[in-house]
């Protein structure tokens, strides 16, 4: 499982170091939509501040499903899905591979956009280091239910609209744990609730993506 | 006991309540070559599919490579089968040599061999190229590179003369008439029959679905 799973973390992200998808698109938006975040916001250093964990985990949302959909993409063409189907892969070494293809993208695209909350939103660069930890569990578990939720919506014409349906429900509890966290990083506040919350979040999607990505790829 | 790689009774295959295949009943032997054809919509790529596990049998019975398609998990009959698309069997993303590394690498296959099926199918010097930027001729052999590599006992190959000039038609027969003396059984799609088979080639012409002739 492990095996599969460094493999085809492997290749999608070879595939998308070629697209350049993250690069030229994903990049950019999430950089104006700070920029744009910290003019409508105005002056007022510490309201950009309080704003930011909001803002930053918006970005990731919609950088979140564009990505699943990327992911989904790579093997959509039919010969291309039936050439991987007869290769026989366990499915549980896809799931966990495609997770850890778009934890990395998420962790990268997440990276730069902090750096792009201290330098246009004036977080505290202190904050933003001590949050970060919280914010790789968070982005993991994002990953793990995006991918769980990419394989729900099936690869027909309506799985672009079926996507965010079916999957906001599921990250918004992400959503929410990750902004208080960080939130409390940077203002105080309860912060061990909302790290068990990511934590506990993360391991339910990877087992049961584990167990049902296999039965959902097949339905 | 079957001796047959496939076979097939009364086949039903059902996909938004329409039946793509009705009454299907074929018997493919070892080391056999056979050609599907048929019109567009005929049924061709869903016996194909039928026969690699890749749809379910909605009715009849069916047991290919000893997998009962009407009981057993389907999976464990599609690591046993090649199959290659007339669209492309691979990522386009990825040059030649990084498709067929990939491939070498899920079948746990040495990586050794990636040099050999190359030159197999007269790809050398194309292995750095992305597949995306590979010719219709060239997309087909780094398909059939991928399944020299693999080695399946049954290979599923849907319309692999679709855009072929004559040397790529004549590279295919030559080197489906080496998988079969090797022992592997080949089935491929074909709109009209083809121009040329080897001896003992059985044609099944598919017909809505049915199976409307068999030679």
């Amino acid at each position: 499982m492990i095996r599969i799973a460094l493999l085809v973390a492997g290749k999608d992200l070879r595939i998308e170091g070629r697209s350049r998808v993250l690069l030229w698109q994903v990049v950019p938006f999430g950089a104006m939509a700070l920029l744009l975040a910290g003019l409508a916001l105005g002056p007022t250093q510490a309201g950009h501040s309080r704003a930011a964990p909001g803002l930053f985990y918006l970005v990731m949302l919609f950088v979140t499903l564009l990505m699943v959909a990327r992911s989904r993409a790579i093997e959509s063409r039919p010969g291309t899905r039936a050439s991987i189907d007869t290769l026989g892969l366990d499915p549980a070494g896809i799931f966990l591979g495609k997770t850890l293809a778009l934890a990395v993208e998420l962790w990268v695209t997440g990276a730069l956009l902090l750096a792009g909350t201290v330098v246009v939103l004036h977080t505290s660069l202190h904050g933003t280091l001590v949050g970060a930890p919280n914010v790789v569990v968070t982005l993991g578990a994002l990953a793990a239910a995006g991918v769980l939720h990419g394989a729900l919506s099936g690869s027909n014409e309506g799985a672009a609209t079926l996507l965010p349906m079916l999957s906001l429900p599921a990250f918004s509890p992400l959503l929410i744990a990750g902004e208080r966290a960080y939130s409390a990083v940077l203002h105080g506040g309860a912060l061990w609730e909302w790290w068990t919350i990511s934590l506990v979040a993360m391991a339910a999607y990877l087992g049961l993506g584990i167990l049902l990505y296999g039965v959902l790829e097949e339905s | 006991m079957s001796e047959s790689v496939a076979s097939l009774t009364d086949a039903l295959v059902v996909r938004g309540g329409f039946p793509l295949l009705s009454g299907v009943t074929l018997d493919l032997a070892p080391a056999t070559m056979s050609v599907i054809t048929g019109a567009n919509g005929a049924g061709k790529t869903t016996l194909l599919q039928l026969l690699g596990g890749l749809v379910a049998l909605s009715g009849g019975s069916g047991v290919v490579c000893g997998v009962d398609l009407s009981r057993d998990d389907r999976r464990a009959l599609r690591r046993r089968v090649g199959w290659l698309g007339h669209e492309g069997s691979f990522y386009d993303e990825l040059t030649v040599r990084e498709n067929l590394h990939f491939a070498a690498k899920a079948m746990a296959r040495p990586v050794e061999g990636i040099s050999n099926v190359v030159a197999r199918v007269g790809l050398e010097g194309r292995e750095l190229v992305p597949a995306r930027l590979l010719s219709a001729g060239q997309r087909r052999r780094l398909g059939l590179a991928w399944l020299l590599l693999r080695r399946p006992e049954l290979w599923l190959l849907d319309e692999p003369y679709a855009a072929l000039d004559d040397e790529g038609r004549d590279f295919l027969d030559a080197l489906l008439a080496d998988v079969v003396a090797a022992g592997a059984t080949v089935v491929v799609s074909a709109h009209d029959a083809l121009r040329r088979v080897p001896e003992g080639t059985r044609t099944v012409r598919l017909v809505g679905g049915r199976v409307a002739g068999s030679a």
